[in-house]
């Protein structure tokens, strides 16, 4: 599904990324993690494509399509969805009329017709349901004044919405008190198919309870460092990050 | 997408109605002397009251300077070669749609207005003004079963002269300012409005102002008012062919509210702003002013995406004890376009209230500036103000201005004023992007956002045509 090889990303003249390899299999959840700074984020976004990262080399294949050359917003219609580690505010644009226009705009792109408001409305309220949410929340400017728990779960409410086939959750459980984090955890793996894949970035363990990843890559200075299998982030929670910054110090 | 590709891309959208109509018109030599306005007065077939009114402004006027105090530079137009009258040959007044020019049909039909549309599905009466006289009027009966009047300014003189001869002048007085005295001199058509003690409007009033005629300057007056306890919405609309020379525009709009009366005028307005490069284009100076009785209300709510040179105040008189006066706006400037637009709240009544949200929007290289006049008299005991003046900007080229004034004769005031600035950030677009929402999009809904308080003003269908113009002055493909 996702395919990437020899990934490298500068932003400013800065090496970031140099030499990312990963590939993700429907089904599959990968977690990434590894100390702060050392690419995770940058990752994710050159992912989603954002126009800052400079890719040096290397590249994305995303269901045999290169990702690489295709707009943030034809990524998104291939269903590529991020949640971001920060996610932005805009002020005055409702959570719904938000959802609204995503998702009228994907089956735009798809030649679909918009959809029916009552189908819309219904599918909204499932989803609240799913991740405990108040129906107020829907009516309110979109991150706006939210609080961080608030803001990451909105953006797990609009994964639901849109249905993606690959989903990146960055630090989604950054501002999550241990209530939430089950809530939402529980939503996402609700929301797992034989079809679909995530990738969880996070720095703790503590969210890998929940979701519980297939493969973990630790992600150190730009590169991927060492993978395994889910015990890899138990023994990162027990040891931290120090000896793998080691031994991945040792060989450079 | 960089984001100097993408101002680019978002500042480069044509103006999406530059057509022209063909109907005939009838065109007065150009130029303006005393005959010139009697000639006005003689092929409108005015009283004599009328016709000394217009002289009266016009000697006070040709004493008068031009202001220059608004934040635009613009060259001066010359009065001497503007044509002041210019009245369609196809003079009748048409009892259904059906009998209107095709080709006056057609150009709505350009513009998104269906009139048909408009009648069956909102039920708004619509006084269809292209160049200068009114050539559709419709719903005029139900209007009349409640004693309703609302008709061209002319048909006004001619059947309600005790009316307009009681209250025109005295909220814009006729030396007012430079363009009002000169409105007042050579003004051609408008409308007007009356609703009697204690009715309320069943429907939105709505007239679509369209400038038609190359050269014709024009001259609109409005005149709205709301016997006691009344009632009604106004909207007034315009969009405004594509053409070289400026054209300028200089309406007069009053509004009487009388005790416990309320009135709500809309406006989106869309002249031409002129080419990318900042030819041609609508100069736009309108004196805009409502006076309010006890306990009477009065709202202005504008949506400004047009013109090329834009000058306007639409200002409340708070004389009545508890009355209210609100603005609502959203300036758009783009290219080269300047506005210098605000309000002015005057309180002279006891506790009086008022409330500004203004929303400028400068794209290009325009220029936007808001000018706010909050003055409390000393018999206005506690009155109040909350003002909010919000600028966004979308890239570096463009200036955003605000000049709050603040006069404040009685200490039992309270005034309230916040400014924001900020910027469409690349942040707000890759977000929308990555849900899918392409950057056209996400711009106007960003903006819509932005703009949600004063939209939330308007009626529902006037709401969806200012987003539509807002779309349209902001991008290249939407619409
Ligand atoms: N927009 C940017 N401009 C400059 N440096 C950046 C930018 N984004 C990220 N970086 C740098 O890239 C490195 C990786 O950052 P990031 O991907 O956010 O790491 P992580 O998510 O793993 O904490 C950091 O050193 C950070 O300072
Ligand atoms: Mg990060």
């Amino acid at each position: 599904m996702l395919n990437i090889k020899d990934l490298k990303v500068s932003i400013e003249g800065k090496s970031i990324l140099k030499g990312i390899n990963l590939e993700v299999k429907p089904g599959e959840v990968h977690a990434i993690m590894g100390p702060n700074g050392s690419g995770k984020s940058t990752l994710s976004s050159v992912i989603a494509g954002r126009e800052e990262y400079e890719v040096e080399d290397g590249s994305i294949n995303f269901n045999n399509e290169d990702l690489l050359s295709l707009d943030p917003e034809e990524r998104a219609h291939r269903g590529i969805f991020l949640s971001f580690q920060y996610p932005i505010e805009i002020p005055g644009v409702s959570v719904t009329n938000f959802i609204k226009t995503a998702i009228n705009e994907s089956r735009k792109a798809q030649g679909l017709d918009a959809m029916p408001a009552s189908k819309m409305l219904k599918k909204m309220r499932e989803k609240m349901r799913l991740l405990e949410m108040d129906q107020n929340f829907l009516s309110r400017s979109l991150n706006e004044g939210f609080s961080g728990g608030e803001k990451k779960r909105n953006e797990i409410f609009q994964m639901a919405m849109l249905e993606p086939k690959l989903a990146i959750l960055d630090e989604t459980d950054s501002g999550l008190d241990i209530d939430a984090l089950r809530i939402v955890a529980n939503g996402v793996n609700k929301l797992r198919t034989p079809e679909n894949a995530t990738i969880v970035i996070t720095h703790y363990q503590r969210l890998l309870d929940y979701i519980v990843p297939d493969f973990v890559h630790v992600l150190y200075n730009g590169k991927i460092v060492k993978s395994g299998g889910k015990d890899l982030a138990l023994e990162l929670e027990d040891k931290g990050y120090d000896w793998v910054k080691k031994e991945a110090d040792n060989l450079v | 997408m960089s984001e100097d590709e993408l101002l680019e891309e978002v500042t480069s959208s044509e103006y999406k109605y530059g057509f022209t109509t063909n109907i005939d018109a009838d065109t007065i030599p150009v130029g303006i002397n005393e005959d010139v306005i009697r000639l006005i007065s003689l092929k409108k077939n005015e009283p004599e009251w009328m016709t000394e009114w217009r002289l009266d402004a016009y000697r006070k006027w040709t004493k008068m300077t031009e202001p220059d105090w608004a934040h635009v530079s613009y060259e001066k137009p010359d009065f001497q070669k503007i044509s002041y009258y210019s009245a369609p040959k196809q003079k009748k007044q048409y009892e259904s749609i059906e009998d209107v020019d095709p080709e006056l049909l057609d150009t709505f039909k350009k513009l998104g207005i269906s009139l048909e549309e408009q009648k069956r599905l909102t039920g708004v009466a619509v006084d269809v003004v292209v160049d200068s006289v009114s050539v559709a009027t419709s719903f005029k009966k139900k209007l009349g079963e409640l004693g309703i009047i609302f008709c061209s300014f002319g048909e006004a003189i001619q059947e309600h002269p005790e009316l307009v001869k009681k209250y025109i002048g005295t909220v814009v007085p006729k030396q007012d300012n430079f363009y009002a005295a000169l409105n007042s001199a050579v003004f051609t058509d408008g409308s007007f409005c009356y609703i009697p003690k204690g009715v309320k409007c069943p429907m939105e009033l709505s007239t679509y102002f369209r400038i038609n005629q190359a050269g014709t300057g024009q001259f609109e007056r409005t005149l709205v008012v709301a016997d006691k306890g009344s009632y009604v919405s106004y909207l007034e609309g315009c969009t405004a062919p594509q053409r070289d020379e400026n054209q300028l525009h200089a309406a007069v709009v009053e509004l009487v509210a009388l005790d416990d009366a309320e009135i709500k005028y809309s406006t989106v307005q869309n002249w031409y702003p002129g080419d990318k490069n900042g030819k041609g284009g609508v100069f736009n100076f309108v004196t805009k002013r409502g006076l309010c009785e006890k306990n009477a209300k009065i709202s202005w709510t504008q949506v400004e995406t047009g013109s090329a040179v834009t000058w306007k105040y639409p200002s409340c008189i708070l004389k009545g004890e508890n009355s209210i006066g609100e603005f609502y706006s959203v300036a758009v400037t783009n290219n080269y376009q300047q506005a210098d637009t605000g309000t002015k709240m005057i309180h002279l009544g006891k506790n009086t209230k008022s409330t500004i949200i203004s929303k400028g929007i400068c794209a290009g290289k325009s220029e936007g500036s808001y000018r706010g006049l909050v003055r409390i008299m000393p018999r206005a005991e506690n009155a109040r103000n909350f003002s909010q003046c919000d600028s966004l900007l979308m890239g570096d080229k463009c200036g955003s201005h605000t000049f709050p004034y603040i006069e404040i004769k009685n200490k039992t005031a309270k005034v309230e004023h916040e400014a924001t600035t900020s910027k469409i950030g690349e942040d707000q677009i890759f977000y929308c992007n990555q849900r899918g929402i392409g950057t056209e999009e996400a711009i106007a809904l960003i903006v819509n956002g932005y703009c949600k308080d004063v939209l939330n003003q308007l009626p529902m269908e006037f709401a969806v045509e200012a987003q539509k113009l807002l779309a349209i002055s902001l991008e290249g493909s939407v619409g």
